[in-house]
């Protein structure tokens, strides 16, 4: 698995570059114009990146989430979602880093193995931190209206937690 | 986002109150512009450094090969979608997803993002495809979910990739999801 992992990035990086030699293209000369074009990129998204982590400190730091865990964990033990992995599926739309260490928390608590530990491990693997992609993403090119974005991309997160446990279920019999 | 940022400012300093973590929450906003400064940093790198190498696929044609090879994909998911170059970095950013490269999708998604944003006819208002896109990427397909598989071997699993095959299921499933919403809600919101 490691192995696997740890040639991947390197292995993807060789081919591009070899191929591009290959054919006669300028590699250098065309890596340095496409980290060109990154840096105005990476302009365009700060703004917005920091509207972002602003306001997702705010809710970190004064125990919004908590109050925002409570009010929703009857809806979520309603929906089948088990109530120690409430909050991984409240934060793992809203903060990326947040998520992952809520997980590494549940995976020292229950073991990886566990119910528990599956279950959130598929949630982990099927889902993506649907705000910070959404802000970076329109950021990037200035779109103000997102329009139906994220109900719908809610909707799939919400998909992902409810079947979570299901899947786990149906697959390892626990 | 217009109506969920100024609410969720409110409800961190009402909650902020009641729980008595007003301290916390001040050090929180004067903390967070250097947080997202170092943050933006960090991304800077390695966009550029993926924005450079994906540069010389484009260049070398490899791309073009890549969006063959996905086009039923890409004709199933993004239908009416005809510009080749807009497709291409669709196709890459996919591919990226797919691997479990996020470092490298990211670039490509902006790529993608300012392709599309050229063929949308309200440069303030999100695009059908645009939408459709986004959710692709907030639920993401990966066929080796490598920080979750190394997580588990870390903390000491016997079997640290066996939940592949069920994530796997539940993000075909969550993808279809939230691409049925897209088309359902696509009249709601104009």
């Amino acid at each position: 698995m490691k192995i696997i992992n740890d040639c991947l990035i390197p292995a993807i990086v060789v081919i591009i570059v070899m191929h591009g030699a290959f054919k006669g293209v300028d590699v250098f000369s065309e890596f340095l114009n496409g980290a060109k074009n990154g840096i105005k990129t990476i302009l365009n998204i700060t703004p917005s990146l920091i509207a972002l982590i602003f306001v997702i400190n705010m809710l970190k730091a004064s125990g919004g989430l908590d109050v925002l865990c409570s009010v929703l964990s009857p809806i979520s033990s309603f929906l089948g979602i088990p109530d120690k992995l409430t909050p991984l599926a409240i934060l793992s739309p809203i903060s990326g880093s947040g998520s992952v260490s809520m997980y590494e928390t549940i995976l020292k608590d229950v073991g990886p193995d566990s119910f528990l530990g599956r279950c959130a491990s598929v949630m982990m693997g099927s889902t993506e931190t649907t705000f910070y992609t959404m802000t970076i993403y329109y950021g990037s090119i200035g779109i103000k209206k997102s329009r139906h974005t994220l109900p719908s991309a809610l909707c799939a997160d919400l998909t992902s937690f409810i079947l979570s446990p299901l899947m786990v279920h149906l697959f390892f019999n626990q | 986002m217009n109506y969920i940022w100024p609410l969720m400012i409110l409800f961190s300093f009402f909650s902020a109150i009641a729980t008595k973590n007003t301290t916390n929450l001040s050090s929180s906003i004067i903390s967070s512009g250097t947080d997202a400064i170092s943050l933006a940093i960090k991304l800077m790198g390695m966009i550029c450094l993926w924005s450079g190498v994906i540069h010389i696929a484009e260049k070398s044609g490899l791309t073009k090969t890549l969006c063959k090879l996905l086009t039923p994909v890409l004709k199933l998911l993004f239908p009416g979608l005809k510009d080749k170059k807009t497709l291409e970095a669709i196709a890459m950013n996919m591919t990226a997803n797919v691997l479990g490269l996020d470092n490298a999708a990211t670039p490509l998604g902006l790529e993608a993002m300012s392709r599309l944003q050229t063929l949308n006819p309200n440069q303030n208002s999100a695009s059908n495809y645009m939408v459709r896109f986004v959710v692709i990427n907030t639920a993401c397909i990966h066929i080796v979910p490598t920080t979750v598989a190394l997580l588990r071997q870390e903390y000491g699993s016997n079997s640290p990739t066996d939940i592949i095959f069920p994530a796997l299921i539940t993000s075909v499933c969550t993808i279809t999801v939230g691409l049925l919403m897209t088309t359902i809600l696509k009249k709601v919101f104009r």
